[in-house]
This record gives C-alpha cells, sequence and structure tokens, in this order.
C-alpha cells in the first residue's frame, strides 16, 4: 500500500511537469520498475499508453497544424455568420488588434493575427485557434470607445493564447495512428491515412465550433482569458477598466437578446466580480481627441 | 495498480529505486535545454528585427523550418544568426521551437533548405492536403474571406503611427 501512494504521488508530481517529459518520465519510469522486477512489460506499456493520454493532446499540435485547424473553424463559422464588408472598419480592428495581439505571450503565430467584423446583430466573437478573431456588429455596439474595443479583441486573443478552442477536442479523436502521425511519424501521407486525418480533423474543427457557438467555454477559461485581457492592455496602453465597462454595457443589452454571448458566457456581471479585484490600481478612462475622433468615425455608426 | 505492491524486494529498496529513476530522468531533462543552440523557424515568414521590439525594423524574412543560432537571450527576444544568412538580428521566442520541422510537399523552398529525404517525410498532420480533403467533404464551407481575412496586414509603420497619434503608451510598471 506505501508502494502504492508512492507511485500515484510521483506520478502526479510528474503530471504537473510538460506532455513531452511526461511521456519521457512514464518511459524511464516504467522500465526502471520492469527492470527490478515490478510489474510486467504488458502493465508497464499500459501504463505508458495511460501517461500519454493524460499528457495535453493539443500540444503535439505543431503552430502550422494550429493554423490549418483555425482556418477551417473560422470558415465553418463564416458559412453561418456574413462578414461585414468594410475595409476601414475591419483595417481599424485589425490595427487594435495587432498592437494588443503583439503584447500577449503569443505574438507570433503560424499565419498572424488576424481579425474580421460579423454583420449580425447578435453579440458575439468567436477566436479560431492560430489568431483568427471574428467579432459581430452587435458587440462592437457594446463599445462606447477604442479602449472598451480593446478589451472585447484581447479577451479573444487571452482565448487563442490559451488554446482554448484545442482543448474543446474530444479526446477520443486523439488515438491511434492519428496521434502517431500528428507527432511525426515515419511514413509519407498515404491516402488511407489521409482519409484517417481528415476524419479527426473534421471532427476537430466540429467539437471546436459546437463549444464556441452552442456550448460555450467553461467559467474558469473565460475568467482566465479576461484577466490575459486585463495583461495585455496594460501592456499596451489601454485603460483595463475598458473591459468593466464593456461588460456592464453589455449586460443591459444583452437583456434583450437571448442569442450569443447570453448563451455561450458567464452573465457579464459574474465576469466583473471575477476581474474586480483584478481593476483596483486602474483609474477611469481618460478621453483623448484623437481615438474618439478615430473610433467615431469608423465605428460609430457600426 | 495492484500488480505493482506485489513485485519481489522489499518496499522501500523499491521506492528508492524509483525516485532515483524519476530523479535522475528530471535532471537530464532539465539540463536539455539549456544546451540547445539552434531552433527552427514555426511560423511561416520568420523576421528578423534590429532589435528587440516589434516596433523595430525588419531586417530580413526568414523561411518556415530554416535553423538559426541562438546567441543571446533578452527576455522573451532572442539575438540569432540565421543558418542561411550570415546577417544578426531579433526574434521573438513564440516565432521558434526547439524542435526540427518538415516543410510540407509542394513548399516553394522545399528543395533549398531540406535535404530529398527529409521532403519525403513531409506533409504529415493537419496540412493543407488535409484541408483540400476537409473542403472537398464539406464543399458548403466557403473559404473565400479567411484568405480574404489574413491578407490584412498592418504595417510597423503605420502601427507607430496608431499609438503615437491615440497616444497610447504603457505607463513604466506595465511595459514589457
Amino acid at each position: 500500500m506505501k508502494y502504492m501512494t508512492t507511485f500515484i504521488l510521483a506520478v502526479s508530481l510528474l503530471m504537473l511537469s510538460g506532455c513531452e517529459t511526461l511521456d519521457m518520465i512514464a518511459e524511464g519510469f516504467t522500465s526502471a520498475a520492469v527492470a527490478t522486477g515490478q510489474i510486467t512489460q504488458a502493465e508497464a506499456d499500459s501504463i505508458k499508453k495511460s501517461s500519454s493520454a493524460i499528457g495535453k493532446a493539443f500540444d503535439k499540435l505543431t503552430p502550422e497544424q494550429e493554423y490549418y485547424v483555425g482556418r477551417s473553424v473560422a470558415a465553418t463559422i463564416l458559412s453561418s455568420y456574413k462578414p461585414y464588408d468594410s475595409q476601414a472598419a475591419n483595417e481599424y480592428l485589425n490595427t487594435i488588434g495587432q498592437a494588443l495581439a503583439l503584447s500577449s505571450d503569443m505574438p507570433e503565430t503560424f499565419g498572424g493575427w488576424h481579425f474580421l467584423i460579423m454583420d449580425t446583430d447578435e453579440i458575439n466573437a468567436f477566436s479560431a485557434p492560430g489568431g483568427l478573431i471574428l467579432i459581430s456588429r452587435g458587440m462592437l455596439r457594446c463599445c462606447k470607445n477604442e479602449t472598451e474595443v480593446a478589451a472585447v479583441l484581447a479577451h479573444e486573443i487571452g482565448h487563442v493564447q490559451h488554446q482554448h478552442g484545442l482543448r474543446a477536442i474530444k479526446k477520443s479523436r486523439w488515438t491511434g495512428a492519428l496521434t502517431t502521425t500528428l507527432a511525426e511519424g515515419a511514413k509519407n501521407l498515404g491516402s488511407e491515412e489521409l482519409a484517417e486525418l481528415t476524419t479527426a480533423f473534421e471532427g476537430s474543427i466540429s467539437d471546436i465550433t459546437s463549444t464556441m457557438v452552442n456550448s460555450g467555454y467553461a467559467r474558469k477559461l473565460e475568467s482566465e482569458a479576461d484577466a490575459t485581457a486585463i495583461i495585455i492592455m496594460k501592456r499596451v496602453g489601454y485603460n483595463p477598466n475598458g473591459l468593466k465597462n464593456m461588460l456592464l454595457e453589455m449586460g443591459k443589452n444583452l437583456s434583450h437578446d437571448k442569442r450569443g454571448f447570453a448563451k455561450t458566457h458567464p452573465a457579464p456581471s459574474d465576469r466583473i466580480a471575477d476581474i474586480a479585484p483584478l481593476l483596483e490600481a486602474c483609474g477611469p478612462i481618460t478621453t483623448q481627441i484623437q481615438r474618439t475622433a478615430r473610433f467615431k468615425k469608423t465605428l460609430g455608426n457600426i | 495498480m495492484n500488480h505493482i505492491t506485489t513485485g519481489a524486494g522489499a518496499p522501500s529498496r523499491r521506492t528508492y529505486a524509483i525516485y532515483l529513476a524519476v530523479t535522475l530522468l528530471l535532471a537530464t531533462t532539465t539540463v536539455l535545454p539549456a544546451k540547445e543552440k539552434s531552433m527552427s523557424i514555426q511560423v511561416r515568414q520568420g523576421q528578423l528585427r534590429s532589435a528587440p521590439s516589434y516596433l523595430s525594423r525588419v531586417t530580413e524574412n526568414l523561411k518556415y523550418a530554416s535553423r538559426v543560432t541562438i546567441l543571446e537571450e533578452k527576455g522573451t527576444w532572442l539575438r540569432v544568426r540565421p543558418a542561411e544568412s550570415t546577417k544578426e538580428g531579433w526574434m521573438h521566442t513564440s516565432a521558434l521551437t526547439k524542435k526540427k520541422l518538415k516543410l510540407s510537399a509542394g513548399e516553394a523552398n522545399a528543395s533549398t533548405t531540406v535535404s530529398s529525404e527529409e521532403q519525403a517525410l513531409a506533409g504529415k498532420g493537419f496540412n493543407s492536403d488535409v484541408e483540400a480533403k476537409f473542403k472537398e467533404n464539406n464543399a458548403e464551407i466557403d473559404f473565400s474571406w479567411v484568405d480574404k481575412m489574413e491578407k490584412i496586414k498592418i504595417k510597423t509603420s503605420t502601427l507607430i503611427k496608431f499609438l503615437e497619434q491615440g497616444d497610447i503608451k504603457p505607463s513604466a510598471e506595465d511595459a514589457q
């Protein structure tokens, strides 16, 4: 019994380390145990297998693979939401977004960060893996100034930085040949492998989009994205109180709209409560003529 | 799990053996990264910059999967020397990986940076082939706006002007 406790303790400690390390440790750990006659090879194999399953499967994706997942997620969402075809508004959004993304902990992604407005009254926003971010007109209407737009974008950047989208992929997609292939197998991609990969890919896209569109992320992940948004805003120089102000406005607007954020996100009041301790030292938002002018000109009538 | 408790030998010795194995492995894994002086570019277009800041000038564009030698570390920035050039410059850590990356088959620069053997290994995982198959299976999903939004690029000079005009700058304690 004492031995088992030791084993569990050792494994638990190791779970704190990264995925690759975990695999390596499981390998060395079980080999040692087999060598000293404590467990059989079959048991060792089983331990190795389960340790790999415990490790975060999405860590196996390279930024390039994450990019391809993101493209298909964004395309799938844009088949339900029409883009808002205004060059000025989209460029404005991309300029603010770029400034924020470059101050995140993931400034560079395979294909770069890009932002696009969706032409809908619904209050909604989506962040596809790799940095393709979609914001609805309804969401932008919750923003009364540029700082509040920055808050919305920084929150979505937070989701991408923490790879929340990829976390929505069901563990069952990451089995057998797929895991091997994604972790750089030894063969070229044959037609059978391509078909298998495409099935896993379609499943992954569906897991991510249905989480984003229907169920939403756990409150813990939303809180993480909000906390990250505050850090990013501070680094750039936008007052993080913009996030609180935007949430207050969103709370009012959401009372008439049960779609989108009302369905997938914690209530704005809960989010405000969660971020309150992080905003204590931040003063009120000061107005700046140029910022106000360009916001009004570009998004004033969104 | 029960089987683990029923091997030969005294439990204390077994426990010790396990701890030793684990400790040695941990020691090995923590030492390894320090020895790694070379990294791969993991973004489509790596940008070498004149200073450790995104507001600095881009001095050279580097290809995906090409290697750079690490010369110096400064926060989240690295001073590097690309294998394909003699120029030195700065890159952000998020653009680099310790892994050796393979180019997808058919990439424009495939022949110049990897051997033919490495090319044969390329093209696995979620890539353009998988996307093409996905498009074939889901004809109703339109990628044209995704392609279009990816083309929106904001120049560094535009960004600097935008921040200056809006008087957007971090307070000293929040700067990075």
